[in-house]
This record gives structure tokens, sequence and C-alpha cells, in this order.
């Protein structure tokens, strides 16, 4: 059994704070095939949240398959989230590490890399959305 | 969707003090309303009216299919708890629980001792005794013992501290989620953050008149903020609302309730949270009171 937190300030809505909680906790093993999440009453006795955030929540990574609710049982997992190939991470954190030493000799500092990677990443999304709207 | 709470043009008069004013609020099953304004708002007012506490003096009102009134079969719906938080010192939280029973229909004491239990608190000591946040655990739970349709919250947490807060709001989600839709919740606080995690619905009043009533996802979708060179807005007011201006001498903040896309490419945009829509709503409303905000960049 897991537990959960949610920040209130973080910026990110309350019911994705629960849907990345359980997606992290599924690739890091802490939760494995079968296990059972807790209730919706426990979550919202424990983090004080609306239930239907709870709901919400868990309705999500039901449509990604990740989870189950079994009718009077509660919320079972299913499977783990579809993830690139093992070895995935540590490539592309190699490239990143050769970026980031370019990027401070070049003269930046972590608060230019950081926005410089929030901007690429917004551009290149809203590049996609443009692209996904034109094929619809 | 059914509606627990229905006002029409409500308002309530003491004397010559008007304490709320063609007040108008939907309310729908299983919600949980934040129910915010000033001190003075009428807050109180309206749950008073609601509870059947109150007559008032115009308007309409329905709650639970009814309208509000001091007889058994209307006010077993209901479960009241008021801003001071109304315990017999010297009785136990059993005592309390033992006489409820002799009042209530429909009483679950045993409810009540189970959801006691868990947090510890004792149920053979006297209420006096307790700490704040304990005694506020110990109303809470014999609200719910009653078995209320409508739980109507006046200001229960603003006396405790953050962890009896948290404990509190939790108890009161979790009977919301075992109750599976049946119960509606009316909870007025100054805590916006508690009510940003815990509420659905929203009902915002100032000046005695209602200000905002919706659901809070929908109402968050619709106003951004719009931040840009100050500019005439006649334009933007043609096609959405502003709802509230801060503007220096070369900068327009503004809250816009949106009717459409932006189309004005000289604004950026930003999403809004509780805190700003209720601040913005509030300011709008105290117009007078923040002018010298304008002033002030005028000057420069």
């Amino acid at each position: 059994m897991i537990s959960f937190r949610v920040d209130g300030r973080s910026g990110v809505p309350p019911y994705l704070q629960i849907v990345q909680q359980v997606r992290q906790a599924l690739r890091m093993g802490v939760l494995s095939v079968g296990d059972q999440l807790p209730t919706v009453r426990e979550v919202v006795a424990e983090v004080a949240v609306n239930p239907n955030t709870v709901l919400k929540a868990y309705r999500d990574l039901e449509r990604e398959g990740l989870v189950e609710a079994r009718a009077g049982q509660g919320t079972f997992v299913r499977g783990r989230p579809p993830g690139p190939p093992p070895g995935t991470h540590s490539r592309l954190g190699r490239s990143l590490a050769r970026w980031v030493r370019e990027a401070r000799s070049a003269g930046l500092d972590d608060e230019s890399i950081e926005s410089l990677l929030r901007v690429t990443l917004r551009a290149d999304s809203a590049v996609r959305d443009s692209d996904s709207e034109e094929i619809a | 969707m059914n509606t627990a709470i229905e006002t029409q043009g409500l308002s309530k008069r003491y004397r010559r003090v008007t304490a709320l004013s063609d007040c108008s609020i939907t309310v729908p099953e299983s919600r949980i309303c934040a129910l915010i304004g000033p001190n003075g708002a009428g807050k109180t007012t309206l749950l008073r009216l609601l509870a059947g506490l109150a007559r008032p003096t115009g308007g309409d009102v329905c709650v639970l299919g009814g309208t509000p009134r001091q007889d058994p079969e209307f006010l077993a719906g209901i479960g009241y708890l008021a801003q001071d938080i109304p315990l017999y010192r010297r009785l136990t939280a059993e005592d309390h629980i033992k006489a409820g029973a002799h009042l209530n229909p429909r009483w679950d004491g045993e409810s009540a001792r189970t959801r006691l239990r868990e947090l510890a608190i004792p149920l053979d000591r006297a209420a006096g005794t307790l700490s704040g946040g304990q005694r506020a655990q110990v109303a809470l739970a014999l609200t719910l013992a009653k078995r209320p349709r409508l739980l109507l919250l006046d200001e229960p947490v603003a006396a405790l501290d953050p962890l009896a807060r948290r404990h509190f709001l939790g108890t009161l989600t979790a009977a919301v989620a075992e109750s599976g839709g049946e119960l509606t919740v009316v909870l007025s606080s100054h805590l916006i953050a508690d009510l940003e995690r815990v509420c659905d619905h929203i009902v915002l009043l100032a000046e005695s008149r209602v200000q905002l009533c919706g659901d809070i996802d929908t109402l968050l979708a619709e106003h951004k903020v719009l931040v840009g060179a100050r500019k005439d807005t006649s334009a933007l007011e043609r096609a959405h609302t502003v709802v509230h201006a801060v503007r220096t001498a070369r900068q327009s903040t503004l809250l816009v309730r949106l009717d459409g896309p932006v189309l004005d490419p000289a604004y950026e945009i930003s999403d809004v949270n509780l805190e700003e829509l209720v601040l913005g709503y509030m300011g709008a409303s105290a117009a007078p009171a923040l002018a010298h905000l304008t002033a002030v960049g005028e000057d420069q």
C-alpha cells in the first residue's frame, strides 16, 4: 500500500499529483501488478482533498490501463506504465550532461538553463499540438 | 443532477442593517461548497437561513426540496455546526452521543464512537478538558451522527492549528466519500488553501451580495489573468468581462472572465488559481478602497 502527498502550492492539479505518484511508484517497483491502491475514503482521510479528486485520478489511471476497479473490492494495479527500453534514461542523461557542460562553458547559469529547457519543452509541445490539429 | 440548495433573491434585514441582499445561488447535491467572503459579508446569515435558524425578509429559499423551518422533519436532514463549537464542557463525548440518540430519529452513535476512536480522542473525558482540535472533531462526529444530507459548517477550522485543521478536513472529506453522494457540505472559511483542496463548488459573498457562484473547475477555466502594456481596454471589454484591473502608469493586470479566445497578442495570458479569483472578485466589490493602487501608478 502506498500513501499520497498533495501539495496545494505546486501548481500541478491535485488529481494529477496522485496520477503521477502512482505512475512513479510503478516505475520504481514500489507497486506491482495485483497490489491494491488505498480506497478513496482512506486517501481523503489522510490528505484531506475532495473525494472527486481521487476518483478522477483513479479513473485516469484506469483509462491508461494501469489499474482496474473491481466492484466491491477496490482498485488494483493491472499493468506498468509504458516506458522506453532499459538504458534509454542513462543514454539520454549522458548526452544531456554533455549539453549542460556546453551551456555552462557558454556562460549560462542554472536559472538560464532551466528556463531554456522549459521554453524548449513548451515550444515543442506547441508544435506537436498544432501538428495533431492539422492531422485531425 | 439534483439540487441541494437553491435561493432566489434571498434577503435578510435586521432592523436597519441589511445582512444579505438579493442572494441567488445553486448548490448541486454531493458537492463540498466553499462559502467565502470578508467578515460581515453575510456568510453566517446565509448559513442560518439555510439551516432554518433565521427567517428571510425577502426572496425564496429551497433546501433539500423544502423550505427551511424549525420542524423535526426538515431539521433531521440538516447538520449545522456553529462557529463557537457548541459542546457542554462538563459532559464527555459519550454523554453527548447518548443525548443525541434521544433527540434524533436517525442517530448513528456508533459511527461517532468509531470516528473518535480512530482519532484517539477519549470518549470518557469532559469536553472542557479536550484540546480545541479534539472538541472540533467531537462536534463534527456528533453532527455526522445525525446522518444529515446537508452539512452547514460555519468557520469550523478557524481556531485550529494546521495539523488539527488537516485532521478535521480529513474527517469531513472521508464522511463525504462514505456517503456515496448522499451528503452535501457548505463550509465557510478564510483559509483559501484549505478550501482549494477540499471544495469543488464556491459561493463568494461580499458587501452582503453574491459575487460568484458555481463549479470551481469551470470558473477557473473561464477566467484568465491578462498582463500587458497599459492601454485602452474597451475593445477587450466588448468581447469579455474585466472583473478586476490593477493599472500602473505602464502596465495593466486584468482578471478577465473570458467569452471566447483573446485575440489581442499584446497580452500575456495566464491561468488563475482560486486565491487570485477570490481576491479579484473581492477587490472588484471593494473598488473604492483599492483606488489608491491606481493612483500610485498615475503619479509616476
